[in-house]
């Protein structure tokens, strides 16, 4: 190495840079996991306010609070905000905070493009939120963008657009520097199969995200051409179809599902076995499930469509491959449980929300299992019954194990350990809170409540009060989270570097909080095999 | 500090940098002047500053890079992650040209068939478009676009398509031929094939516009001609304009070369553009074959 190259370097290992630069300059795997944090912090009580709306009109029938339209702009903007602003860049930030520590790495391989693909996204969101205040209003197709009905959308309409391209291309630089990261950075002697469960889970999501992400790209740049340059992608008298972009939407759209569940499912499997003391049941089967979810994660698109009027030998290929992926999740639910089966379990509040989340998001895979039946899918297709399934994955899953990993960890990033008492409060608070929002809407789908309407018949009161109730519970509940978050960043007693007895991994090897560059020298064979060990 | 310049040789782990936020700041003002473009609040002048922003920051951000690394900062493994991103990098270039192929094929080989009554589709051609024979090219059952009586003609492909099929695969052998060249340490050699490389690149682009050309005066085939206008645009389109990146690509490495960069053993950039390059050749073949051909 040259001189240069040894000056150049030096600066960095030694001090950390101050002031804003700190945070709009990072370079540093931690600073930017923290900012990625944050804002997916700040989002979900931007994305739970447009929730909070929804079911406060929902609250009884008739027309409350908005008119239709703007009522159709916050079921949108809420889905929108929630899976791109929410979901996917807590599951990065974490990937920025843990990998690199959990690799034995100092960084992530590519630090400014890191910076880059987290900056991109506040700028994204300004031009998705900002939608609100022009002629028309924010969009109100649906997240999910369907022609005609999005076309229809006013001046927001390039607007939700670009944002979606900004947003999916952050996504491809992050998870490129997830994969380089993960295949170039890890330790000598962290063979692959060495490698925590979180780390293998991220792996696999990234390759879903460069494979797929591109593809939602290209489907609404295909919108955005039939809107303004004539193009007949989606328009039947043109030789277009409408069907299309639902095929091209769902073939990014069901590997989306699995972007925002397999990090979880990462998450789930390094908590159960710390908090049973216990390894992990199965761990190459686990790795091995997960990549064959990912898989068939690319087969299966069209089972959200099969109202469309498709030809039965596809319909029937689509039921039977999606139930097929019952199998691997099987796997996993099973060497969950049986990771806990005679271990000396404890429920602090990591394993209270992994325990959740192994119960609640198998009623969410159930729920699945009955939307893949075409002709039961018949019924339940539009309902609230679907509404009920994906909201039983994505929040009583996918969030659930965000908070859990927040939970985990938070005592790793802060040195500090919080109020266990009051985490246990917010977990029974949250727990029974999303159960009493979401169940109800079970039974309202199946009485067939159509869903994404502002108003509805009054047989389905009740259940739309006693759901509005559990909603305005769980999110006042999520305050508990942010006071608790917020007491534990600014002081608290003093967590050791291992913070839960029966952990197990390279981070618990560093200090709590730890060194500004994670492992600035590798670690050694010992140090894996302790941190494998424990 | 024994300790850290062992580190330091061991990692590489680059000082805080503007760019990134410069980088998203030119996204968001190109974004927002689209935006207004066509929501004509403006004109077209307003995507206009996005873009020189967006220029400024590749110019300023690769320089940074190329800079750091002619003064030997980067190791081994910093050369392997820069790999392995051009890698993944291309690899999501692949799956947006997939999204293009999957909406040629879907169109092609399912809707117009349909449109045209086949399967269990006879009604919805009897009812909604009778008499529409549902058969490629078409510009659909309502006749949409093409000329004044909305008919149009394609493009034969072994015209300029099999010249320019020629030109790009021409173009990847010089490229590989430069490589070798690099790598025995043969300079001239490298530096004229180097040059007939993005001259062949630019050739193809030249040859594209010219075809464009004459698909908009003569054929009546236009973006608004139909499912074909819109795919063989959109496709060829977005092709076009990566081979002209890819070209710029291989200009801005040419100069380098002049001025003298690269190694036998050390020539990351060389190698990612020349990568590229045959992601963009191999596009074209699928383009040449599915879109002009069969």
């Amino acid at each position: 190495m040259s001189t240069a190259a040894h000056a150049d370097s030096h600066d960095d290992h030694d001090h950390k840079p101050h002031g804003w630069r700190r945070w709009v300059y990072a370079t540093n795997h931690k600073d930017i996991g923290t900012m990625y944090l944050v804002f997916s912090g700040c989002m979900f009580f931007v994305g739970g306010m447009f929730a909070e709306g929804i079911r406060a009109e929902l609250f009884k029938p008739g027309m409350q609070l908005f008119d239709p339209q703007f009522f159709n702009s916050l079921t949108t903007m809420h889905g929108l905000v929630m899976i791109f602003g929410v979901i996917m860049p807590s599951f990065v930030g974490l990937a920025n905070w843990m990998i690199p520590m959990q690799v034995g790495a100092p960084d992530m391989a590519l630090p400014r493009l890191n910076n880059f693909s987290f900056w991109i996204l506040p700028f994204a969101f300004t031009l998705l939120l900002s939608s609100f205040f022009v002629p028309g209003g924010a969009p109100a197709g649906g997240w999910t963008m369907y022609p005609p009905l999005t076309l229809q959308t006013g001046a927001s309409f390039p607007m939700l657009i670009f944002s979606i391209h900004l947003m999916g291309a952050s996504s491809i630089l992050g998870a490129i520097n997830v994969i380089v990261t993960i295949m170039n950075m890890r330790a000598p002697g962290m063979t692959l199969l060495k490698m925590p469960m979180f780390v293998w889970s991220w792996l696999i999501t990234a390759y879903l995200l460069i494979a797929v992400m591109p593809v939602l790209a290209g489907a609404v740049t295909m919108q955005l051409t039939d809107h303004y340059f004539g193009t007949t992608f989606f328009t039947a008298a043109g030789g277009g179809d409408p069907v299309m972009f639902q095929h091209i939407f769902w073939f990014f759209g069901h590997p989306e599902v699995y972007i925002m569940i397999l990090p979880a499912f990462g998450i789930v499997s390094e908590i159960i076995p710390t908090f049973s003391r216990k390894p992990l049941f199965g761990y190459e089967a686990m790795v091995y499930a997960i990549a064959s979810i990912a898989f068939l994660s690319f087969i299966v698109w069209a089972h959200h469509m099969f109202t469309v009027g498709m030809p039965l030998a596809a319909q029937l290929f689509f039921m039977l491959s999606t139930m097929l992926i019952a199998v691997p999740t099987g796997v996993k639910i099973f060497n969950w449980a049986a990771t806990m089966w005679h271990g000396s379990l404890s429920f602090e509040p990591p394993m209270l929300f992994a325990l959740a989340f192994v119960f609640l998001f198998s009623i969410g895979g159930f729920s699945g299992l009955m939307l893949a039946m075409v002709p039961a899918d018949y019924q339940y297709q539009d309902t609230y019954f679907v509404v009920a399934h994906f909201h039983y994955v994505l929040v009583t899953g996918a969030l659930f194990g965000i908070m859990a990993a927040i939970y985990y960890w938070l005592p790793k990033w802060t040195g500090h350990m919080y109020d266990l008492k009051l985490g246990t409060w917010h977990f029974w608070l949250s727990t029974i809170f999303v159960n009493v929002l979401f169940f109800p809407q079970h039974f309202l789908g199946l009485a067939g409540m159509p869903r994404r309407i502002p108003d509805y018949a009054v047989q389905f009161t009740d259940w739309n009060m006693v759901s509005s109730i559990g909603a305005f519970g769980f999110g006042l509940s999520q305050f508990l989270f942010l006071y608790l978050i917020i007491k534990c960043v600014r002081g608290g007693v003093r967590a050791d570097s291992r913070v839960w007895e029966g952990a197990h991994g390279l981070e618990w090897e560093l200090t709590s909080p730890p060194p500004f560059h994670s492992w600035s020298t590798p670690p050694s064979a010992a140090v894996i095999a302790h941190g494998a060990e424990h | 500090m024994s300790n850290a310049s062992t580190a330091s040789s061991q990692y590489y782990v680059p000082h805080g940098s503007p760019w990134p936020i410069r980088g998203s700041l030119a996204l968001f003002v190109m974004m927002a002047g689209a935006v207004a473009w066509f929501n004509e609040w403006a004109g077209g002048w307003a995507f206009l500053p996005g873009i020189v922003l967006l220029a400024y920051l590749f110019f300023g951000w690769f320089s940074t890079v190329i800079d750091e690394n002619q003064h030997g900062i980067y190791n081994l493994q910093v050369d392997r992650s820069f790999r392995m991103g051009m890698m993944w990098f291309i690899f999501s270039e692949v799956m947006f040209f997939a999204a293009f192929f999957g909406a040629l094929f879907y169109a092609r080989v399912l809707v117009v068939p349909w449109l045209g009554g086949q399967g269990t589709k006879v009604f919805t051609n009897l009812e909604l478009w009778p008499g529409y024979e549902g058969m490629w090219p078409t510009n659909g059952p309502g006749h949409v676009g093409g000329h004044a009586d909305s008919t149009f003609s394609t493009i034969a492909a072994f015209g300029i398509p099999a010249l320019n099929t020629a030109i790009l695969l021409t173009s990847g052998l010089t490229v590989t031929i430069a490589h070798h060249a690099l790598r025995a340490g043969q300079r001239g050699k490298l530096t004229l094939f180097l040059a007939l490389t993005f001259l062949l690149g630019f050739t193809f682009v030249g040859f594209q516009a010219h075809e464009y050309g004459e698909a908009y005066r003569q054929l009546g085939l236009k973006l608004s001609t139909g499912i074909y206008g819109s795919t063989f645009f959109m496709l060829t389109g977005f092709h076009g304009l990566h081979v002209t990146i890819g070209a710029i690509m291989l200009l801005v490495i040419w100069l380098r070369v002049v001025r003298g960069h690269f190694t036998p053993e050390r020539h990351f950039a060389f190698e990612a553009v020349a990568w590229y390059w045959h992601f963009v050749d191999v596009v074209w073949l699928g383009l040449f074959i599915f879109v002009y051909w069969l």
